[in-house]
């Protein structure tokens, strides 16, 4: 049986993307920025997802204002980096799961959830800068990615209670998936940010770190959040922390929060990032590295369970 | 007919992209949008006003495109990541856009995101009715009765409807 293993959060700010592909990683400036991700990047390369299930906004790439759907899932088997005016990002063509991918399609409109299904679609640095903030610049991107598209750009995006209850839609497709796979979700976008009209470079970190305080400990919280407090207290783009309520969505009421890092600016935005994962009973006793052979064995389990399931 | 009203349009300095300015600013987006096309660019910068005529555009949405009128637009109906495309168009970077939004120099706006951004304080309410978050810092009130919360949002909320 699929299950998801963790969930992860991070802005995707363009200009990180930019930072990245122009060589400026090691600028004073942008190494702040990208500091915070080394311990972020040990740890993927030990969670070694088999999936990544990446919730997103589009930035008028693959949709304009000629569809704008809520939610649209990436069923395709790979989707190439969009062109955003400056040729497309440098980095590897994402490749898709769509057996996954249908898999969730199919249970989550059941589900009463009425997502959008895409056979072709670029992505754009929503997409791609998360990606490489937890994974590096590989040749390769180490794992498929299943794109979910949320919209957020023309208001109003869906409200935070109902990316919680996709997130929770989700996680139940993955769990009825017969293949023993791995699964980590992002929510990206964020945090407090206003790149348009006269208001433009607002920041609010106090806001940004009740924020994080409540993803961990009080998501419930957060889903009766209005969308005029995304607004207001975090800049009219600030709203895209919607998307981060998915991948809470996504996991158990009760997590652990493995890793949290927050920074202002990059360019024009407060950067925010968590790693939570599903609450392990004995993380409490058995504290630091205890954790892993721990982990390691229940995944060794778990895999000879799938093997002899499988082999019936 | 007269722009609905609606709770954001309190807050300073915003023009939310919303079902109404989207189905006024098809034709800006749409404009935008075909820059992508290098073909298009050329187009463009050969004869703007030519060019502008091939879109639905009304008087007031063509001039605010001409002068780069980067709010106007946004009035009218342009969303940021489409206007964006413009300020590309022309060598831009978005900082320069983000200076001309705010009346600053590029390098004054360069310093303020450096300093940690434009503030919240006295920047969330034209009306003056919000001067202070709705709510607490979510994680201090995070221990009260869910009761008591529900109670505190239904009032603001009802201050500003």
């Amino acid at each position: 049986m699929a299950r998801i293993i963790a969930g992860v959060s991070s802005s995707h700010v363009p200009a990180i993307g930019a930072a990245i592909d122009n060589k400026q990683t090691e600028e004073p400036y942008w190494k702040r920025v990208f500091s915070g991700f080394e311990k972020s990047k040990e740890w993927m390369a030990q969670a070694k997802p088999d999936v990544v299930i990446l919730i997103y906004n589009d930035h008028a790439s693959a949709f304009s204002v000629e569809m704008v759907p809520t939610f649209a899932l990436g069923c395709a088997a790979e989707f190439p980096p969009a062109d955003e005016g400056w040729g497309p990002r440098p980095v590897p063509v994402v490749k898709g799961h769509p057996q996954l991918a249908a898999h969730i399609a199919q249970s989550v409109i059941l589900d009463e959830f009425d997502i959008t299904v895409v056979n072709k679609m670029e992505v754009d640095h929503g997409l791609t800068v998360p990606m490489n903030l937890l994974f590096g610049s590989p040749k390769e991107w180490p794992c498929p990615v299943i794109p979910v598209a949320v919209n957020v750009v023309l208001y109003p995006p869906p409200t935070g209670h109902r990316c919680f209850m996709l997130g929770r839609a989700i996680r139940k497709a993955v769990e009825s998936y017969p293949e023993d796979l791995r699964v980590v979700v992002f929510g990206t976008g964020g945090m407090s940010h206003q790149i348009s009209g006269p208001r433009a470079g607002l920041i609010n970190s106090k806001f940004d770190k009740a924020f994080l305080d409540n993803l961990s400990k009080n998501p419930k919280k957060l889903t009766r959040m209005p969308h005029i407090e995304y607004m207001r207290e975090a800049g009219a783009e600030g709203i895209e922390m919607v998307m981060w309520l998915v991948m809470r969505g996504a996991l158990p009421e009760k997590v652990d929060e493995v890793y949290r890092f927050y920074t202002v600016p990059a360019s024009n935005t407060a950067v925010g990032h968590i790693i939570l994962e599903p609450h392990h009973r004995a993380m409490k006793k058995a504290a630091g590295k205890a954790k892993k052979p721990a982990g390691k064995i229940k995944r060794a389990a778990a895999q000879a369970k799938a093997a002899v399931r499988r082999s019936r | 007919m007269a722009r609905e009203q609606h709770d954001y349009d309190d807050i300073p300095g915003t023009f939310v992209f919303d079902q109404d300015r989207s189905r006024q600013g098809f034709g800006i987006n749409m404009f935008c949008m075909s820059l992508m096309k290098d073909e298009n660019r050329k187009a463009f910068k050969a004869n703007e006003a030519e060019y502008l005529k091939k879109f639905n555009l009304t008087p007031a949405q063509t001039d605010a495109i001409l002068k780069r009128d980067y709010n106007r637009m946004l009035e009218l109906g342009g969303n940021i990541y489409f206007t964006a495309k413009l300020g590309a168009t022309d060598g831009h970077s978005f900082r320069h856009l983000a200076a001309v939004m705010t009346g600053s120099s590029q390098d004054d706006y360069a310093n303020m995101m450096l300093a940690g951004g434009r503030s919240v304080e006295g920047n969330r309410s034209k009306s003056g009715k919000v001067a202070k978050p709705a709510k607490k810092p979510a994680n201090k009130s995070a221990k009260k009765p869910a009761k008591a919360k529900a109670k505190t949002r239904s009032k603001s909320r009802s201050k500003r409807g």
